[in-house]
């Protein structure tokens, strides 16, 4: 589904990915870690297409498309979706119309009919029991005034709602207490299907307890420089970075 | 030569020779002191410090001269009917009167609902009292609309009495070929316990530039809730010098809702006196610009008794090269205990040739009050623009879902369902 191949990319003329490569296709969930300052969230909003950054070299492709042609928008509508680190506050927009207008917006241009205000209803209620999001947050304008957890679950509530093919979660797990960490884990396995692919970026092996992935990559200094299974997170927790990231600098030294 | 000033003073001395009659009676009187006050005030400049972010010399380009009725259809006029605030309509083609395009529904006895123009001729005692009382003379446009003031609505309500319907003030400009000077004063007087809400609107037909130099004078009665609705909507070429003073009795609410989205250069002086006890004032201001307009507005509330408050919001949008002034001043005189004034005033600048120059200023000579003002200019966050489109949204459309955001503020304050649609949808049609 997604291809990674030889991604380079600057920030502020700082080489950040020195050559990723990744491949996820659907029915996987891949969990990247590493460091802070490996790269992880750049390669998160790399894909996502946030401004700012520039890639130097390389491809990122979604089911045989490029990516990087395109503009934030129309990724989303080939089914990307990021949920944001830190989820920004709109005021003066109210969460329900907010996501009424985005999942129209990519239903339109998949050619399918746009969901009328009875129909949007419906789905969203069946949507917000499934991730147990209370009626007056959905209310409120988009994450004001939210805890950090309620952002975070916010996002997932529109994962579930707009049901992308590829999820890159950005650090989901940060600032959560051990219940919301279940409720969110759960609302993004719900959403795991053959169907779709998922991506966690993540500091910490805690939330991979809950989303069980696949497939484990560590990176630092901007390359993937370990790849395993689900228990190479574990042998990460108990020995720390450093353990792998000591070959990199060896590397650096030659 | 003669100057523009000296041909208005001129086109004055003509007018009074057509007169006949009128020109004996007192109200002719009050226009001749009022062309008296010009000849000395003349046309404000930057060297004025109320005029120094505005300059209206632009305006002397131009001949603007007096419009005819012109036989414009019914369709037309539809055109800016509102859905919902439109029960009685007072229509002025070029700033003249419309009989046949106004209608006004059956009224309890009392209640006038009239162009100016007939209550001069049939009923002058009714407004003597008040026009040029409650509106200081005290620039020159003020001066030159008071001595040609002839045209307008004339709205009374008496004590107790209920109005049926809102009232809208349709302001139809244009002729082709050529420039329009209308001068529409506009009289608004209720009596106890009246509630009043009316629409004031401003439009062009053609894209020539037209002068709009307009005064509305509220006087609101004892208990009585007054609200105005003020749509500036015409093209960008156009002028409009616009002052609005109300005057409030114990216990009244007035409000005053200021929308200006079309306008070449746009002036606006809105003033309220809050002249005895337990009033509440609130001014609120939206106004979204692009090209080269240039939209000033200038308030003033004037606290002269105790226990009173004031809100006042203004917003703006500045797009491409427009011009923004904000000057919002709030005295609060040594009598107003005890009064509770707010202001906030906030500007977005959509491009890096957008720009705003913003004053608020607060003048406190009482001890026991609560005063706070805030302003705040900024542009749209980029991470909010990234955020929607991440979840599909187009950036056009991200854009303009952010301003309509912005704005809100505005709209939370709107209780008449009728006009939060229409400045809605108006707005959502400035920002396609």
């Amino acid at each position: 589904m997604l291809i990674v191949k030889d991604l380079f990319v600057k920030v502020e003329e700082k080489e950040i990915l020195k050559g990723i490569n990744l491949e996820v296709n659907a029915g996987e969930v891949h969990a990247i870690m590493g460091p802070n300052g490996s790269g992880k969230s750049t390669l998160a909003n790399v894909i996502a297409g946030k401004d700012g950054y520039e890639v130097t070299g390389g491809t990122v492709s979604l089911n045989g498309t490029d990516l990087l042609e395109m503009s934030p928008e129309e990724r989303a509508w080939e089914g990307v979706f990021l949920a944001f680190q830190y989820p920004v506050e709109i005021p003066g927009v109210s969460n329900a119309t907010f996501l009424k207008t985005a999942l129209n917006e990519i239903r339109k241009h998949n050619g399918h009919e746009e969901l009328d205000a009875m129909q949007f209803l419906k789905y969203m209620k069946e949507k917000m029991r499934v991730v147990g999001i209370d009626e007056k947050l959905i209310n409120r304008p988009v994450n004001q005034g939210f805890s950090g957890g309620e952002k975070k679950r916010n996002e997932i509530f529109q994962l579930q709602m707009l049901q992308p093919k590829l999820a890159v979660l950005d650090e989901t797990d940060s600032g959560l207490d051990i219940d919301a960490l279940k409720i969110v884990s759960s609302g993004v396995n719900t959403f795991r299907s053959k169907e779709n692919a998922v991506i966690v970026v993540t500091h910490y092996q805690r939330l991979l307890n809950y989303i069980v992935p696949d497939f484990v990559h560590v990176l630092v200094n901007g390359r993937i420089v370990k790849s395993g299974g689900k228990d190479l997170a574990l042998e990460l927790e108990e020995k720390g970075y450093d353990w792998v990231a000591n070959p990199v600098t060896e590397e650096a030294a030659v | 030569m003669e100057t523009i000033k000296e041909k208005y003073i001129s086109d004055f001395r003509k007018a009074e020779e057509n007169m006949n009659g009128e020109a004996s009676t007192a109200f002719h009187q009050f226009r001749k002191s009022a062309i008296a006050k010009f000849d000395e005030l003349g046309f404000p400049s930057l060297k004025n410090e109320d005029w120094k972010y505005t300059n209206i010399s632009p305006l002397f380009n131009y001949e603007f001269t007096k419009g005819a009725d012109l036989n414009i259809s019914k369709k037309e006029v539809e055109k800016y009917m509102i859905k919902g605030l439109d029960e009685n309509v007072i229509v002025f083609v070029n700033g003249i009167y419309s009989e046949k395009h106004s209608s006004i529904k059956k009224q309890q006895t009392g209640i006038v609902i009239e162009s100016l123009k007939n209550v001069i001729k049939n009923n002058a005692g009714l407004i003597l009292d008040h026009i040029g009382k409650i509106a200081e003379i005290d620039n020159g446009f003020t001066a030159l609309n008071t001595a040609f003031a002839g045209e307008g609505a004339v709205i009374f309500v008496p004590d107790n009495a209920a109005v049926n319907g809102h009232i809208h003030l349709l302001n139809i400009t244009g002729e082709k070929d050529r420039n329009i000077l209308t001068q529409p004063r506009h009289i608004i007087i209720t009596g106890k316990n009246c509630n009043v809400k009316i629409i004031e609107s401003y439009h062009s037909t053609g894209s020539e530039a037209n002068l709009v130099n307009a005064v509305s004078e509220i006087a609101v009665g004892e208990g009585s809730i007054v609200e105005i609705y003020r749509l500036q909507q015409e093209n960008e070429s156009s002028f409009q010098i616009n002052r609005t003073h109300a005057l409030q009795s114990a216990n009244s609410t007035f409000t005053h809702y200021s929308v200006t989205l079309g306008g070449g250069i746009v002036r606006n002086d809105t003033n309220i006196k809050l002249d005895a006890e337990n009033c509440t004032g609130n001014l609120y201001g939206l106004y979204l610009t692009e090209g080269n307009q240039h939209v000033d507005n200038h308030t003033l509330i004037d606290h002269a008794k105790p226990h009173c408050q004031s809100n006042e919001m203004y917003k703006g949008v500045l797009n491409d090269r427009s011009k923004g002034v904000f000057n919002g001043k709030v005295f609060v005189r040594e009598d107003a205990q005890k009064t509770n004034a707010y202001q906030s005033n906030k500007a977005i600048l959509l491009t890096d040739t957008a720009s705003i120059d913003t004053k608020p200023q607060l003048e406190i000579f009482a001890d026991d009050v609560k005063c706070s003002h805030g302003a705040a200019i900024g542009q749209l966050d980029d991470e909010a623009v990234f955020y929607l489109r991440s979840r599909g949204i187009g950036e056009e459309m991200a854009r303009t879902v952010l301003i309509r955001a912005f704005a809100n503020d505005i709209f939370e304050t709107i209780e008449n369902d009728a006009f939060h649609e229409h400045l809605n949808h108006l707005v959502f049609e400035k920002l396609k």
